[in-house]
């Protein structure tokens, strides 16, 4: 983790009334797990009696492509984020982030998987990934609420490289205002991955939301 | 939340579905005996979840070898007097619509529906086509939910509307609505009829010219019924928001931005919903534009709804204003979204604000095309089938690729590039044919195993008696992959996990007439080389089967059985020639700003092929 950045909001902010909306935007790339960390989100918003619609993307970008989900919680009808208007940033690779930019504004905080997952162009050359620290200093300098985590590495500690999307999940809910209970997350969780995998996604999960919360 | 309780799910319940689950939950409910369809993005989830639990369910599921017999086989049991239901992606009906267009003429007993999703911008589709057309050219009853919860009690809905007007009834639904999620309440399953009985009326189900003229009538007659019903439906409604200047009418997606945008900025206008829109419900439109100053029509895909509100002003020579898509006031193409609708409608009335200032970034971002998986056995079919080519010093260019529907037509990309015609389902031998015929280049055409059985077949036939002189090349990965991996003829399960014959593709080829047939496992490179070497140089049809299982299905296999093989570069060994990375090109093996080549780890599938393209030997098994 590279530590909390200014402009986080204290602890002593979390009290502020909720809105009638929250919205999620989750991308990352295929195969990283993005919509089952997403239908966990929304299955436990219903658990709480809340409306939540979401959307998904499958077919040809499935594999290697960049995968978007948006989750919307509350008064609302389209399963689309506005411009601007997402409450949360859920990034699975960090240049992924930075494709999502147009969803944000001051007030939306921003989670950052640090692992960059380049693609074949790159070896190609038919495409570029920028230097990483130059992707992070954009990062840095476009968002104001931003947590960046090794997620790749939490879950390497948790067990399983593979529960990434849990260690994210965890930091999510974390956040300032995240309209879901964390005990309702952890009965979604139990209620979607598959039995024998929960001990150590709920370890990643634990340690992904420590990350944010310490 | 587990597939199975879609079935289990109490009455009173809740489940977050998504819009296809809840096709499936609303067929359950609506009492469904017998359902088909044939794969196709964005509606394949709707089989895959059939495919898990029609057993339990006591329904008949099947994957059909084409839209058109899926469709067949709804019809076949609708009438035999029990609800069916067939499902298929927006050309899928194209496939079918031969039977779709006189389905309407012999009509149904048990309620019968069909399921067309459209999918806007073309996410994963050739075309963006509108089906709501469809609908009219058919002359079929057409419903569009709006989210899943609404295609769940269309389904229900569907089959009584069917069963008391003996039609098939449309759904239409988009990428958004199939591809959403939502909270759906649940009502009680209804266990559908085992079996029907087919009481014989050839006046009815044979559709010569003598009877058809009089089912013709017949047809005309009932839309006019039904278009009643249209009028008075409760599924379109107006929402008054207590503003008479302008009204909003629109269906479907657009219905749910529409709706966000109008509570975003709080504005007072008047909202009508169709969701029961064809036959159009002339006499509610009608009483709807007499009560608003101007209209604005919000529907993705074609001005469909347009055009009906414009002959409706037109017919009762009102004068009042009509935006939509035909004067640009939204887009003409592609799918909406809330941004989209904020900018059509800020055109048009001063109450919208379009704040925004979008945070942007100057950075290249990588590109991220999807790509054929690790451990495909496509890639290394295209790999030998290259250096055959180069073996053999055939020129590239003179060299025509006509691909197909399926994941091989990513091959499409660097450094493969072997797809440069692929229009449809099958074409890859049409188009072949042609190409054989208008040029003396060498044509290669490439298929996979489920598009074979779909809709390849009759292109070879024809081929063969035609003497188009053409290279087949059958992609046989044992699954129809790119929709995620449903059976096919090919495989011994059925569409609901029991065993099934196996349709033999070198069997089909032989009994065609074709004279070379070869069945080679694409893992075993040298030996794919050299069976292509001698079918470049046939001279006649030539068919040539990789059969290799799609990495999905290996990669469960091998999770089950417990087994984790990953490779490494032995970067003692390596001389970085790059031919890994150039020409074979497996997304899991890349390179460092060194120049020294690797493998990922969580990429890698264990698959060995790439050992056999090194020169050095220089890839091992990871220890």
């Amino acid at each position: 983790m590279w530590g909390l950045c200014p402009g986080m909001p204290k602890k002593s902010d979390r009290g502020e009334k909720m809105k009638n909306t929250y919205k999620i935007h989750l991308i990352g790339i295929g195969g990283q797990g993005t919509i089952k960390a997403s239908t966990i989100i929304g299955e436990a918003a219903m658990k709480k009696g809340l409306n939540v619609v979401m959307s998904e993307v499958h077919g040809m970008a499935q594999r290697g492509g960049t995968v978007i989900t948006e989750l919307k919680i509350g008064e609302v009808y389209s399963p689309l984020i506005e411009e601007t208007d997402a409450d949360l940033l859920l990034a699975f690779e960090p240049t992924e982030a930075l494709r999502s930019l147009n969803k944000l504004s001051e007030k939306t905080f921003v989670i950052v998987n640090s692992m960059p997952i380049v693609p074949f162009t790159i070896s190609l050359g038919i495409s570029e990934y920028p230097e990483l620290s130059t992707v992070f200093e954009e990062l840095k300098g476009k968002i104001k609420n931003l947590v960046v985590i090794d997620a790749q590495k939490v879950a390497k500690e948790a067990g399983n490289i593979i529960s990434e999307n849990m260690v994210l999940l965890g930091a999510a809910i974390a956040t300032p205002n995240f309209p879901a209970d964390k005990e309702l997350i952890i009965q979604s969780m139990k209620e979607n991955l598959p039995p024998e995998t929960i001990k150590t996604n709920l370890k990643a999960f634990e340690m992904g939301f420590a990350e944010v919360k310490n | 939340m587990r597939v199975e309780e879609i079935l289990t799910g109490k009455e009173g319940g809740k489940l977050f579905l998504l819009g296809n689950e809840a096709a499936v939950r609303g067929a359950l409910e609506g009492g469904v005996s017998v359902v088909s369809t044939y794969p196709g993005t964005p509606s394949s989830e709707i089989g895959d979840v059939f495919y898990k639990i029609a057993q339990k369910a006591g329904v008949y599921f099947e994957f059909s070898s084409n839209e058109k017999v899926a469709l067949e086989v709804s019809i076949a049991a609708a009438a035999a007097g029990l609800r069916s239901f067939a499902f298929m992606k927006h050309v899928g009906l194209n496939v079918a619509a031969d039977s779709f267009m006189s389905a309407v003429y012999t009509g149904v007993k048990g309620g019968m529906i069909v399921l067309s999703a459209d999918d806007p911008s073309m996410y994963s589709s050739q075309n963006e086509q509108d089906n709501r057309i469809m609908a009219r050219l058919a002359g079929i009853p057409l419903l569009e939910p709006s989210n899943p919860q609404e295609i769940k009690d269309l389904m229900k809905f569907g089959f009584e509307l069917s069963e008391q007007f003996s039609i098939p009834v449309l759904i239409r639904t988009t990428t958004r609505v199939s591809h959403m999620r939502g909270v759906v309440n649940l009502d009680p399953v209804v266990r559908g009829k085992e079996k029907g009985f087919f009481s014989k009326n050839p006046s009815q189900y044979v559709v010569v010219p003598a009877h058809v003229v009089k089912l013709r009538k017949e047809l005309i007659e009932k839309l006019c019924k039904i278009k009643e019903i249209a009028d008075s439906s409760p599924l379109n409604k107006i929402i008054d928001q207590g503003g008479k200047t302008l009204g909003i009418i629109t269906s479907g997606g657009a219905f749910n931005y529409v709706m966000d945008v109008v509570s975003e900025n709080d504005l007072k206008v008047n909202i009508l919903k169709l969701t029961f829109s064809h036959p159009f419900p002339e006499k509610l439109v009608l009483d709807f534009i007499n009560s608003v100053d101007k209209i604005l029509v919000a529907e993705e895909v074609e001005p469909v709804m347009e055009k009906e509100v414009l002959a409706i002003i037109g017919k009762h020579n009102i004068k009042k204003k009509v935006f939509g898509k035909l004067d640009d006031t939204l887009p003409r193409i592609y799918e909406y979204n809330p941004d989209i609708i904020s900018a059509g409608m800020a055109k048009i009335t001063d109450k919208i604000s379009i704040k925004k200032e979008k945070s942007t970034t100057e950075l290249p971002l990588p590109l991220r095309p999807p790509v054929l998986c690790p451990g495909c056995p496509h890639r290394a079919s295209y790999y030998a089938l290259k250096k055959a080519i180069k073996g053999l010093k055939l020129k590239e260019e003179e060299i025509i690729y006509s691909s197909d529907i399926g994941c091989y037509a990513l091959a499409l990309q660097p450094p493969y590039k072997m797809a440069d015609y692929c229009i449809s389902m099958g074409s890859s031998l049409g188009i072949g044919c042609g190409f054989a015929k208008a040029t003396n280049q060498k044509v290669i055409s490439f298929i996979g195993d489920s598009t074979f059985f779909h809709a390849g077949m009759p292109g070879l036939v024809n081929a063969v008696h035609n003497k188009a002189k053409i290279l087949l090349v059958v992609m046989d990965n044992r699954i129809t992959g790119m929709t995620g991996g449903q059976t096919n003829p090919g495989v011994p399960l059925d569409g609901m996990g029991n065993p099934a014959p196996e349709v033999s593709i070198e069997g089909i080829a032989r009994g065609i007439g074709v004279k070379l047939v070869k069945t080679v496992d694409p893992f075993d490179l040298k030996k794919t080389e050299e069976v292509f070497k001698e079918a470049l140089q046939y001279e006649g049809v030539a068919v040539v089967i990789t059969k290799h299982p799609c990495a999905m299905l290996t990669d469960a296999e091998n999770r089950r059985k417990g087994i984790n093989i990953k490779y490494k570069v032995n970067q003692e060994k390596c001389i970085k020639c790059l031919i890994c990375v150039k020409n074979f090109t497996c997304p899991a093996i890349f390179t460092e700003k060194d120049g020294s080549v690797h493998l990922n780890p969580l990429l890698c599938d264990g698959c060995g092929v790439c050992v056999q393209v090194c020169p050095k030997k220089a890839i091992e098994v990871k220890k």
